[in-house]
């Protein structure tokens, strides 16, 4: 019996004490985009180098699960593409500019389409490259669920007041978008360029099997997105609960500032931009 | 020295009893509570929100943001590919239980029986992994389709099942007793007549067990299903469209469903409602299991 009190205060003991040993160091928790997952993920990796006594975890879920999650205390940082409403609690810090690409397939035999002509795509009108001038392979309209910031952007650019047809197939991260995309013939999506171009030295150029397209003849192009020609892009936020603590507040200025990973990553630098969210 | 030893049982006896006594007790609350808390959760969408349960049950558009919780989508896509994975697992399931019970050389038995219980075991996300490497692309191929979609859903389920059914359906069968095998086969019946007119019937409420343990596990899957399934909230009209269940679809929304919202009350009721039909399917494969006696 004495033996048994002894092992259930060990156990115990070690249940209360084990937190505090994992938390001596400063945890900083981030969830949401996983458009700006790309980014964070890697500021965070540089950070830890840099501070041994911070520990990031960065994991993704989509715009509107970072603000849940934020909102509700379970993480510290909530990344966002689109702005967190009603919701006067969070605190809005912007890190930079994302602008997003139209990819397709790379069989389906069209490079350019008109404003026009995506609308009538997304909202299942059009139902075969053929009717644009492609190949002849049924569209396969590849959505990201309601949670996603990167949709949000997309209806908010292009659709026009239109609702989304989904009787595609929904995927649920950036990621798994562009590996759906490069397998299905005939497939459309919408993702971050963070996720569809690939940088090498200073050069960025569009991912292996997978195309992009050019919207009313402009490339989707971090110049054409500085000077307002290109449509698809949005500010990048992190919202904190609040404003936020010395530690958390010093690895959003390292996001905020190191503008060579933003740039070699595919982001803006909200400085570079010519012109506002409201000129679109 | 008797007399503490004694003792000492008579103590044990007690102490084992009250744990025993405390777990059952714990389970049962800890499920009233349960059911209480998704319950209370799960109406507040027609009590809070003021939803209609007609528009809930029936309604093809889910569009929570802007008020439309109309969950029929996912309510037919469970249904489906639930009652697909039963309609092809089930009964290939009995059948393969059947034959290593009683026709498959008993060493070919011994060995099988301790490999399909293994396989009971192995993770759905497993299943999910093979489904999207294996099956998605051979029916995209097949068919021209994306492979997504409900057909690749309930083959999965289907292989997902079947380890259960197929353990559960021989453990029914070799509880039968060896007088009825002997008793049939002595009164000239062939081996194929004591099967399908003296052993399976015999054996009908342990079989009816590993249909509803089928039944359970096809339904709650949630992962590899929504791995396959394409994950569309719209209203599938074939095999080869995606769709989206209400175990997937819970699983898509939740992280953004923020707290009070009509999502996630719209969540809740999702998930009361899967309970609902779970529960009702395992009693109506009871009624139709007694029905038949």
């Amino acid at each position: 019996m004495s033996r048994f009190r002894a092992i259930a205060a060990l156990a115990a003991g070690a249940l209360v004490l084990a937190p505090q040993v994992a938390y001596a160091d400063t945890t900083i928790t981030a969830a949401g985009s996983t458009a700006l997952l790309p980014l964070v993920k890697s500021a965070a990796e540089l950070y830890q180098n840099a501070h041994s006594d911070i520990h990031i975890t960065v994991t993704g879920g989509g715009s509107n699960v970072g603000i849940a999650q934020v909102a509700a205390r379970a993480v510290d940082l909530g990344d966002s593409d689109v702005i967190a409403r009603n919701q006067p609690e969070l605190v809005d810090h912007k890190v930079c500019v994302a602008g997003f690409s139209v990819l397709t397939h790379p069989g389906v035999g069209v490079k350019n389409l008109g404003k026009k002509q995506l609308q009538d795509i997304f909202a299942g009108k059009v139902t075969n490259w053929k009717q644009l001038g492609g190949a002849d392979t049924k569209i396969v309209i590849i959505n990201r669920p309601r949670t996603s910031g990167t949709r949000g952007v997309f209806v908010h650019t292009i659709m026009g007041g239109q609702a989304l047809n989904e009787s595609g197939l929904t995927e649920d991260a950036t990621g798994t978008v562009i590996a759906a995309v490069k397998s299905t013939p005939g497939a459309i999506s919408y993702a971050v360029f963070a996720g569809t171009k690939t940088s090498k030295d200073g050069h960025s150029s569009t991912l292996e099997g997978i195309a992009e397209l050019s919207i009313d003849g402009v490339a989707p192009t971090e110049e054409n997105v500085t000077t307002g020609k290109y449509p698809i892009w949005s500010y990048e936020h992190i919202y904190t609960h609040g404003p936020p603590n010395k530690d958390v507040s010093r690895f959003i200025a390292f996001i905020q500032s190191n503008s060579k990973l933003v740039h070699q990553l595919g982001y803006i630098l909200t400085r570079d931009m010519k012109v506002t969210e409201t000129d679109r | 020295m008797i007399a503490g030893n004694a003792n000492n049982a008579h103590r044990n006896e007690s102490v084992a009893l009250a744990l025993l006594k405390s777990a059952s007790a714990f389970f049962i609350v800890s499920i009233v509570v349960l059911l209480g808390y998704l319950t209370f959760e799960g109406t507040k969408l027609f009590t809070v929100d003021h939803k209609s349960i007609f528009e809930f049950l029936f309604s093809p558009t889910f569009s929570p943001d802007t008020g439309q919780v109309g969950a029929a989508p996912f309510i037919l896509g469970s249904l489906f590919v639930t009652g697909f994975a039963i309609a092809v697992g089930g009964p290939f399931g009995l059948a393969v239980g059947v034959f290593f019970s009683e026709l498959a050389p008993p060493r070919v038995a011994a060995a099988m029986k301790p490999a399909i219980e293994v396989l009971v075991g192995i993770p759905s996300v497993v299943y999910g992994w093979l489904g999207l490497t294996l099956l998605v692309p051979l029916i995209r191929n097949m068919t021209g389709s994306t492979g997504f979609g409900l057909l690749s859903a309930g083959i999965v389920l289907s292989l997902m099942i079947l380890p259960t059914v197929i353990s559960l359906a021989e453990d029914a069968m070799r509880v039968v007793p060896n007088s009825l095998r002997e008793g049939s086969l002595a009164l000239g019946a062939t081996r194929w007549e004591t099967i399908s007119r003296v052993l399976v019937p015999a054996a009908r409420s342990g079989l009816a067990v590993a249909v509803i343990l089928g039944i359970a596990r096809a339904i709650g899957e949630a992962l590899a299903i929504q791995m396959v399934l394409g994950n569309s909230p719209t209203i599938p009209h074939g095999l080869l469209n995606a769709a989206s269940a209400l175990t997937s679809e819970i699983v898509m929304d939740m992280g953004g469903a923020i707290q009070g919202s009509v999502t996630q009350h719209a969540l809740f009721s999702m998930a009361l409602l899967l309970l609902l039909i779970a529960m009702s399917l395992i009693v109506l494969v009871k009624f139709v299991v007694r029905r038949a006696t």
